[in-house]
């Protein structure tokens, strides 16, 4: 139970998702550019390669301010193997819809673990 | 049935025999203690994923609608993307982590912790500004669902955790570690019927050779006994009736 500690200090909430997603939560306030430049979103768009936004969610994983990781679900699709692994407590992975995107609950990597729980 | 199973490695002794017993009764009283645990975390549980998946559906709806009220502001102000990424420098939306406590268990949440701050007052300046407004109070509404949602969903990572843990200490206590203390306490007091069983031949026999030794020694005392009498009246001398004989006088 590592994971229940040092979560104190954690405080932002990080997006990956597309450039609308990303200018409506930045809009609420929720950007932070840290100490060592390093932004706290990533907006992906058709051109953004599948590593860098591999490479982009464990940097986030591993930041020790983040609180929440807000990912939309069409991307969280391109990088779901990578999803899936992710079973830390800290910090919350969120997938959420976009514009063009609807939500589909079956495809949410923790909805996925509650079926699996009941069994349905 | 004495102790065929697995058991500890213990000296069949009457201490051992208290210890262990004392440990059988610690681990049932840790059985239940655990097992009202898991009930309890398991009903918390499964309120947690009633409302993860209500928050989920709800989530749905909340952004859509923000989706929508961003579309307006593109389509009264144009593209805003860049300016407001640009823009974004310090967080003013942030969370607050907070503790709950469910039978021993953290379980952390986050609460909103908005800092108040006015960051792209020149965002929509032109035209359009009310548009942005409104769209920046939609997200933030949607985020706050998504704070709420994000809670419930550690707690619900934590808690699945949390109760796997428990479970397994459960099932270990129940069989493996009470049969094992079961077996122990039959084993031990098997061993000590069996010292007793042992004991008790023992004495007998050490009784016995007793008495026999106690036999002999009277047989023999009375052998003795009549040997001394025979001898004693063999050197008895012959009586003389003293009033029958006479002396001689005695003449000085």
């Amino acid at each position: 139970m590592a994971s229940t500690t040092a979560f104190k200090d954690r405080n932002l909430i990080a997006v990956i998702g597309d450039e609308d997603s990303i200018t409506g939560l930045l809009l609420a306030g929720i950007g932070h550019i840290n100490e060592h430049q390093r932004k706290n979103f990533l907006v992906v768009d058709s051109k953004t390669q599948i590593s860098a936004i591999e490479a982009v969610f464990q940097e986030f994983t591993q930041r020790k301010d983040i609180a929440i990781i807000l990912i939309n679900q069409h991307i969280a699709e391109k990088i779901r193997p990578t999803v899936d692994r992710y079973q830390e407590a800290f910090p919350t992975l969120l997938e959420i819809p976009s514009k063009d995107h609807p939500y589909d609950p079956s495809k949410d990597s923790v909805l996925k673990r509650v079926q699996k729980l009941f069994g349905e | 049935m004495s102790g065929a199973g697995p058991r500890e490695n213990v000296f069949a002794t009457r201490m051992a025999l208290t210890n262990t017993k004392l440990r059988l009764k610690g681990a049932e009283t840790g059985h239940s203690l655990l097992a009202k645990k898991r009930d309890a975390l398991t009903t918390r549980f499964r309120a947690i994923l009633r409302k993860v998946d209500e928050a989920k559906r709800k989530m749905g709806r909340v952004m859509q609608l923000a989706s929508f009220s961003m579309a307006e502001v593109t389509y009264t102000t144009g593209d805003i993307s860049y300016i407001v990424q640009e823009q974004a420098k310090l967080a003013t939306f942030r969370v607050k982590a907070k503790q709950e406590n469910v039978s021993g268990v953290l379980l952390p949440g986050f609460d909103v912790d908005r800092v108040p701050g006015s960051d792209f007052n020149l965002t929509g300046l032109g035209r359009g500004g009310q548009q942005v407004l409104r769209a920046k109070e939609v997200y933030a509404k949607a985020l706050e669902t998504l704070v709420e949602l994000a809670s419930l969903q550690t707690a619900f990572t934590i808690l699945d955790e949390v109760i796997r843990a428990t479970n397994r200490r459960v099932n270990a206590i129940e069989h493996i570690i009470i049969p094992r203390l079961d077996n122990t306490i039959k084993y031990i007091i098997s061993e000590l019927d069996e010292m007793d069983r042992e004991e008790f031949f023992r004495l007998k026999k050490v009784q016995g050779k007793k008495k026999r030794d106690a036999g002999k020694a009277e047989r023999q005392a009375i052998t003795e006994e009549e040997g001394l009498l025979e001898r004693l009246d063999v050197q008895q001398e012959p009586t003389v009736d003293l009033l029958s004989t006479k002396d001689e006088d005695v003449i000085f």
